[in-house]
């Protein structure tokens, strides 16, 4: 139970209409209402863990069929070539997806993370109340674009700009992809950073300050090595959420299965894959159980950045 | 500022590094609030001569050419109450679960692991499982129903983490002043947390609204469709075992596949998302910006 | 704060919210259990009175490339029966396929023939043989950039440039010297995801029904995707619907064999099969259609139906 410590004394009196001493002018059903209550507060306290056994369990049990009869893991993990519904030869290989998800994830993180950690440094530390304000404002607005709108902007705005900047054939590719996503996860890591450094005590930065320091060496001998962990998980969490994203990678990066040489060559990724296939699929058919896997291979995916950046925080806390 | 001390030329290069580390630091982070507005004035601009309240309140006509978006926004209307009435009592509880009754233990502990972790589940990994659970084994079929309770468990944890937080914000000396006249803990919480976190709950959920209606991936294959023709000005149009048009799935049909629409209509779709979503948000802030304003303890 | 006021109305609202969610659970129930979908539109009375209180529902569901046929169709019928409701959904032939395998579609919408091992799914699903009805014809219309100054292309040139092992990957290779705006001489080739009916037409026709295409096509989520990409990448190519054209994109005549003159497509030429790539249309039903089916198919095929399939870009079927 984190709540806040006791304040001081001497707030006003307080009086509860509904409040009865306990005893017996409390009914039975009363004392009954209230205790099924509890076991259903209960029961929602426990939903969020029954929801993610529950997405594991039916995600898994679309796909388990084939993961365990048919598919070839090898091939599956290890081939580049992608022809679900081939008619001479199937071949289920997420090598290039998993390579176009990553390289899409690394170049926007490469982006988001000086952009994101700078924007939490300003914000924090920089910054006066005022402006600190406006700026949260801003940033939690643009955590709430939606994503299909991120895609279409990938695909009528970036995708000519792109070509007439870098002088490239296809504006549709890993870095439309990549500044989408790059916008899309910085406020997370902005919002989560601030607080890592704000959880950083005062006192370190008075230390500092009273030994002479300017504001940024403060920031770069004190603060971020104090706040190293909270701004790990920021990183993590961001990355998490690119990994996942679907609509604006779907539209925006060029949906083509391909090893990416250079940022400028579209590729595809393992979320646009099921959001392009799953609609086709016949139920039941191998090809629709492996998008069922995909599925898992990225549940597993985020769950370990999740649980790494969980426990990098709780690092924190202990030390 | 006078100085008190003479500049020495230490000092001053001091004092010119840290203005130019501000300066990039500003730059840093304007650098990512700057494509906020360049992107809504550039949407806007090119949405303007479609925009009126009439392309709210009118129908896609021939072949979604023309005509405006209504069926789809009551769509994403219907999607996102009914995920709201599940997803907000559920979250609220489980809020004033893990704030209010749950001990320190590794069983809260693994809780908020899952909240977390069911937060950063990837939208198309909801989907598979809104098919998978919903339409599929529960039989639901694809319905309002089935992507509304995808949508619902995929905003749980925002409404979960919001709440959490409201209710962490009332001191626990007003619990400790109820409880000391013989209340019981979930009188307490009814009389007096509850009431003391109101503000801060609505805006919780106010942001699974808001989240519920920009999303896509976990509506696509459990509810929405392609195009469906309903009564104009009959806000009863669906029901829950329909399924429904939704305002960000027509986006993405219009933008991958209808042709010869006039230029401006996909940007006019795409500022009627944007415009409702951001203005629920602003709602958001605005009321935790009077909350703030109001809190006296 | 004023709280005991507050504490009572928050009762009542607890009180409410409890009554609602029991409601809630009811309809999960009602939902659940009415798997059927004849819809009730509740009040329905509008103001001319004219909407009747039940509607029939036709479910429509398949190819991408006739669901703006399809829903102008469905629109226009609203006109002419107003006591049903047609709801289309795209998504691929194969989407509407499963569908009708999967028994959630009334009308499945292929650009396709169904497959023998299609039919015998559906069978065993639904135990009736499905119906087939051609409702019109379309040309796949090989589109390339407006700027491009090719204006011919044989079957073979088509399966090189598109096929797992196809040679074709330079404009040079074609004879064509510079496209202005062009960066590169790469051949982009644009595509469709592979549940698409086009991408299994024209893996049928062009590249070869034992072949497969190359990987690191676009694969673009719809019809209109392809062009307007067409559109805006100097160097592409890509296959469409007919009726898709823009004026930022050329329609290239093809020949069946190099060296043969090119045939431009066309109603004409569709119908008297001179140009290659050109294919019927069809709806197909679970059995025989039901009444309301019927009858909405025999509109489809009178000549008010076909003046839409005219209209919207296809070829109507020939008097």
């Amino acid at each position: 139970m984190n709540l806040p410590p006791a304040p001081v004394a001497g707030t006003r009196p307080l009086s509860v209409s509904t409040g009865s001493p306990r005893g017996p002018r409390r009914s039975r059903a009363a004392v009954l209402g209230e205790s099924v209550l509890e076991w259903v507060i209960r029961l929602c306290g426990i939903s969020a863990i029954l929801f993610v056994f529950g997405i594991f369990f039916f995600v898994l049990r679309e796909g388990v069929g084939f993961l365990f009869g048919g598919l070839k893991l090898g091939e599956f993990f290890f081939s580049t070539e992608w022809y679900p519904t081939s008619l001479s030869n199937v071949r289920y290989g997420v090598l290039a997806l998993i390579v176009g998800t990553f390289s899409v994830t690394g170049l926007a993180m490469l982006i988001a993370v000086p952009f994101g950690l700078g924007a939490a440094i300003f914000v924090s530390e920089f910054c006066s109340d005022r402006w600190r304000e406006g700026l949260k404002i801003l940033i939690e607005l643009l955590a709430a674009i939606p994503s299909v709108v991120w895609g279409f902007i990938g695909i009528s705005v970036m995708n000519p700009l792109i070509q007439e900047v870098f002088h490239v054939p296809v504006g549709l590719n890993v870095l439309n992809g990549a500044l989408l996503l790059a916008l899309m996860s910085v406020p997370i890591m902005v919002s989560i950073g601030e607080d890592a450094l704000k959880a950083v005590p005062d006192s370190f930065r008075e230390a500092s300050l009273a030994m002479g320091a300017t504001r940024w060496q403060t920031v770069r001998r004190v603060l971020l090595p104090a706040a190293k962990n909270g701004l790990l998980a920021a990183i993590l969490l961001g990355v998490g959420r690119a990994v996942g994203e679907t609509m604006a990678v779907l539209m925006a990066t060029g949906h083509a299965v391909n090893i990416p040489k250079s940022p400028f060559d579209p590729v595809r990724t393992l979320t646009a894959t099921i959001a392009a296939e799953l609609g086709e699929a016949s139920v039941g058919s191998p090809h629709y159980q492996v998008l069922f896997i995909i599925g898992i291979l990225l549940f597993t995916i985020t769950f370990a950045v999740n649980l790494v950046a969980d426990l990098v925080v709780k690092g924190t806390a202990k030390g | 500022m006078a100085t008190t001390f003479g500049e020495t030329p230490f000092i001053r290069k001091k004092r010119r590094d840290e203005a130019i580390v501000r300066v990039v630091l500003g730059l840093m982070a304007l650098a990512m609030v700057v494509p906020l507005l360049l992107i809504v004035g550039y949407l806007v601009e090119r949405a303007w001569p479609l925009l009126s309240l009439d392309f709210v309140f009118t129908n896609p006509t021939h072949g979604m050419r023309e005509g405006g978006v209504w069926s789809a926004l009551l769509g994403t209307l219907y999607l996102v109450s009914v995920s709201l009435l599940i997803a907000a009592p559920v979250g609220v509880l489980a809020a004033v679960y893990l704030n209010e009754y749950a001990k320190k233990s590794w069983l809260t502990r693994i809780i908020n692991l899952a909240v977390v972790n069911l937060a950063g589940v990837p939208s198309i990994v909801h989907a598979l499982f809104g098919l998978g659970a919903f339409v599929l084994f529960a039989g639901m079929g694809r319905s309002i129903l089935a992507a509304s309770l995808t949508l619902a468990i995929m905003t749980l944890p925002v409404i979960i983490a919001s709440t959490k937080e409201a209710l962490a914000a009332v001191p626990l000396s007003f619990r400790e002043a109820c409880w000391n006249v013989g209340a019981t803990r979930w009188q307490t919480i009814r009389g007096i947390v509850l009431p003391n976190s109101i503000s801060g709950i609505l805006t919780g959920v106010i942001l699974q609204v808001s989240r519920a209606a920009g999303e896509t991936a976990p509506i696509m294959f459990t509810g929405a469709v392609f195009f469906k023709r309903i009564e104009e000005g009959n806000p009863f149009a669906y029901s829950l075992s329909d399924q429904c048009m939704a305002l960000s799935m027509h986006l993405f049909t219009i933008t991958t596949q209808v042709t010869d629409a006039p230029k401006a209509l996909p940007y006019a779709t795409a500022v009627v998302l944007l415009g409702s979503v951001l203005l629920v948000n602003a709602c958001a802030i605005l009321l935790r910006l009077r909350l703030r304003a109001r809190k006296k303890w | 704060m004023q709280i005991s006021p507050f504490t009572f109305s928050f009762g009542q609202g607890l009180a409410r919210l409890g009554a609602f969610l029991s409601l809630t659970l009811l309809a999960l129930a009602l939902g659940a259990g009415c798997k059927k979908k004849t819809e009730q539109s509740p009040e329905g009375g509008s103001a001319n009175g004219s909407a009747p209180a039940r509607k029939q529902s036709i479910q429509n569901i398949g190819s991408d490339t006739m669901v703006n046929l399809a829903q102008a169709w469905a629109e226009e019928y609203a006109n002419v029966d107003p006591a049903i409701s047609i709801e289309v959904s795209g998504g691929g032939s194969g989407v509407g396929i499963a569908a009708l395998i999967n028994k959630t579609a009334d009308i499945a919408n292929a650009s396709r023939k169904l497959e023998p091992e299609e039919e015998q799914k559906a069978k065993a699903s639904t135990g009736q043989t499905p119906s087939e009805f051609v409702v019109g014809f379309d040309g796949l219309a090989v589109y390339v950039n407006k700027s491009n100054p090719l204006d011919s292309i044989s079957l073979e040139e088509l399966s090189d440039i598109y096929r797992e092992d196809g040679k074709l990957t330079k404009w040079s290779d074609l004879g064509v010297k510079a496209i202005p705006g062009a960066r590169s001489d790469d051949i982009i080739r644009v595509s469709r995801q592979n549940n698409s009916g086009s991408y299994q037409y024209f893996r049928e026709t062009v590249v070869g029904k034992k072949n497969d295409f190359k990987s690191g096509s676009l694969d673009m989520n719809g019809s209109k995707d392809v062009v307007e990409q067409v559109g805006k990448t100097p160097g592409a190519i890509g296959y469409s619907g007919l009726g898709y054209a823009t004026p930022d994109v050329k329609i290239l005549k093809v020949s069946k064999t190099k060296g043969q003159p090119g045939v431009v497509p066309s109603i004409a030429t569709v119908h008297d099969k001179s140009y290659p790539i050109s294919r019927p249309l069809f709806m197909y039903t679970p059995g025989a259609p039901t009444a309301a089916v019927k009858k909405y198919l025999d509109w489809i095929m009178s000549d008010a139906g076909q003046k839409i399939v005219e209209k919207t870009g296809y070829v109507p079927l020939p008097k």
